[in-house]
């Protein structure tokens, strides 16, 4: 099991927004991670990216634990928002080397993973460019390159799709396939229910708490409903 | 660590890909410069002047030639009819009227007052201010040379200390360099922190193996190296151009520097604590830290002729502190003993400023 999630809570003040959620996740798999605004999982992902101190509970990240070993956690997985983190008035390459930096990629290996990169999205001839020049969905390619360019073990994408027209959408999705494949956990979060069918297995949060955990597949079957969306109403009306 | 450098790297790119900030760190205090050096400046030099002498003699021409002979004064026109006199004034044709009184050569050796009259165009106070001062240095000389006997108790002398021409670059160059200082470190650097967190990009960041000391550490390097640049122009530039003298320690200046550099450093941090949005920490550094520094601090205005709300309020104000320090250095050549309270002061606000956005930032990281 490559995420480990024990009876982890999150309180504001009086307010739980997480509250005693437990799940595990096997390596490679897709874990779709869903709930309406406000239910708590944009927080969840925050703790387990150790962007924010867990009330109580624990976690294990990549064989790590979440809080007293978080200078491992953060070298083994990688994250990338609705918000793509590259900067516009930098270019492509300067934008991959900077990452690569951060991630304590030394020279030699920068420059191979970087080449890599630049061929694999055909942008070698563009790499001179500023970021800005970029149409939307080589942005969201490039952020995702770049994203797991240290070969995390567990990438955390938070809403990665959304404001994304649907075609660019499912190209997103394949890429996130292909990266699975390859072994590399991903932990998505969405609101696109119809995304969740691409998930091995997904959760369903609502007021802070995990109410349903399985494959699509069985979650339908159980629930006796066709679409995954039919899944959601049923449960969280 | 390399992480570091690859993060500093990345800001330097930022700030050389950006026109206006470039503008910003290296136009703006050469423009500021130039401005205060030569055009907005309180001395005085080639003032016309008139003269209304009724006493025609040779006592009266020597005063009037010694006036003339100045760097300060030029003399314009001889009038001959005192209802001319105002009209010389109102016409800005000269800026004051000498009135020499018909007895002067007889009266004035006695030591008898009111013997020389001065009308004085008095619209521009600072300007009027000067004149009256030099003027008066003027006379009192002239009187000792002609009049040995006259008990000195007749008229005043002045004596100026420390900066007996009254350069006006003894009071910009410091002045400016607060300024810089606070606009660099505090204004760019509260601009820069907020710009990762209005573009999403400080999540990113903290999720990365960077420690959230190094964001800050790593910001804010690029500035205060820009701010060193800066400020060493200015000395020179201050020195070698306008003649600012540098009577104390190198070092003592330079160690003060950095204590305000470091507090500038800590404001801006600060300001981006609170907020998200580039916008508002503009606005918040601008009225609450540039116009202070300008205005409220002794840069411009001098302090105590404030009312006594804005000068307990100036005490706040790190610069008012700072350029203390630096008129005491730099023109009295004083050192760390003369400076304790000023520098402690600094220190302590250094102190209070650091330690609230240490706590600010690690609410935010916990939200």
């Amino acid at each position: 099991m490559i995420i480990k999630v024990e009876n982890l809570v999150k309180k504001f003040g009086d307010f739980t927004a997480v509250d005693k959620i437990s799940f595990q996740v096997p390596k490679g798999e897709i874990f779709g991670f869903l709930g309406a605004n406000g239910a708590g999982k944009t927080t969840a992902i925050k703790m387990l990216c150790g962007l924010s101190k867990p009330t109580s509970g624990s976690a294990n990240i990549a064989g790590y634990d979440l809080v007293s070993q978080s200078e491992q956690v953060k070298l083994n997985i990688g994250y990338m928002s609705q918000k793509f983190s590259l900067y516009d008035d930098l270019t492509i390459g300067e934008n991959i080397d900077f990452y690569g930096g951060l991630y304590r990629l030394k020279g030699l290996e920068l420059r191979q993973k970087k080449d890599a990169i630049l061929r694999e999205l055909g942008l070698v001839k563009q790499r001179k460019d500023l970021v800005k020049s970029l149409p939307l969905g080589w942005k969201q390619k490039l952020a995702f390159s770049v994203a797991t360019i240290h070969e995390p073990k567990i990438l955390f994408l938070d809403e990665p799709t959304s404001g994304v027209d649907p075609i660019t959408r499912r190209k997103f999705w394949e890429i996130i396939i292909a990266t699975a494949n390859q072994g590399i956990t991903i932990f998505i979060t969405t609101h696109y229910l119809d995304e969740a069918e691409y998930c091995d297995r997904i959760s369903i949060m609502v007021n802070g708490k995990i109410i349903a955990l399985d494959s699509p597949a069985n979650l339908k079957a159980k629930l006796n409903v066709k679409t995954t969306a039919e899944i959601f109403a049923k449960l969280t009306r | 660590m390399k992480e570091l450098i690859y993060f500093i790297k990345k800001e330097f790119l930022h700030i050389f890909r950006d026109s206006k900030s470039l503008i910003i760190l290296f136009g703006l205090p050469i423009i500021q410069i130039i401005l205060f050096g030569f055009a907005l400046t309180n001395e005085i030099t080639n003032v016309d002047f008139a003269v209304y002498d009724n006493s025609k003699s040779h006592t009266s021409q020597r005063l009037i030639n010694k006036i003339n002979a100045t760097d300060f004064f030029t003399l314009q026109a001889y009038i001959t009819n005192p209802d001319k006199m105002e009209e010389a004034l109102i016409s800005n044709s000269v800026k004051f009227v000498l009135v020499i009184d018909s007895d002067f050569a007889q009266s004035y050796p006695q030591g008898k007052q009111g013997k020389i009259q001065l009308l004085l165009d008095a619209s521009d106070p600072n300007i009027a201010t000067n004149i009256r001062a030099y003027l008066n240095n003027i006379i009192t000389d002239f009187s000792q040379e002609e009049f040995p006997s006259l008990e000195k108790s007749d008229f005043m002398t002045v004596k100026m200390f420390y900066n007996p021409q009254v350069k006006s670059a003894y009071l910009f160059i410091p002045g400016l360099m607060a300024f810089i200082l606070t606009l660099i470190s505090a204004f760019m650097t509260s601009i820069t922190l907020t710009r990762e967190k209005e573009l999403g990009n400080m999540e990113i960041l903290l999720i990365s193996p960077l420690k959230p000391y190094q964001i800050i550490v790593g910001k804010v390097i690029p500035y205060a190296i820009l701010s060193i640049i800066n400020i060493a122009n200015i000395l020179l530039l201050g020195k070698f151009v306008f003649g600012m003298p540098l009577n104390g320690s190198l070092l003592l200046l330079s160690l003060e520097s950095l204590l305000f550099l470091l507090n500038s450093l800590a404001l801006g941090i600060l300001i981006s604590s609170f907020t998200n949005s580039r916008q508002v920490a503009m606005m918040v550094a601008l009225a609450g830290l540039l116009l202070p520094t300008m205005l409220l601090s002794g840069f411009i205005f001098p302090v105590s002729n404030m009312p006594k709300v804005l000068q307990y309020f100036s005490q706040v104000i790190p610069a008012t502190h700072f350029i203390t320090i630096l008129k005491g250095i730099m023109i009295k050549g004083i050192g760390i003993s003369y400076l304790i309270k000023e520098t402690s002061i600094l220190a302590l606000l250094t102190l209070l400023f650091i330690s609230i956005s240490i706590k600010k930032f690690n609410v935010r990281l916990d939200k």
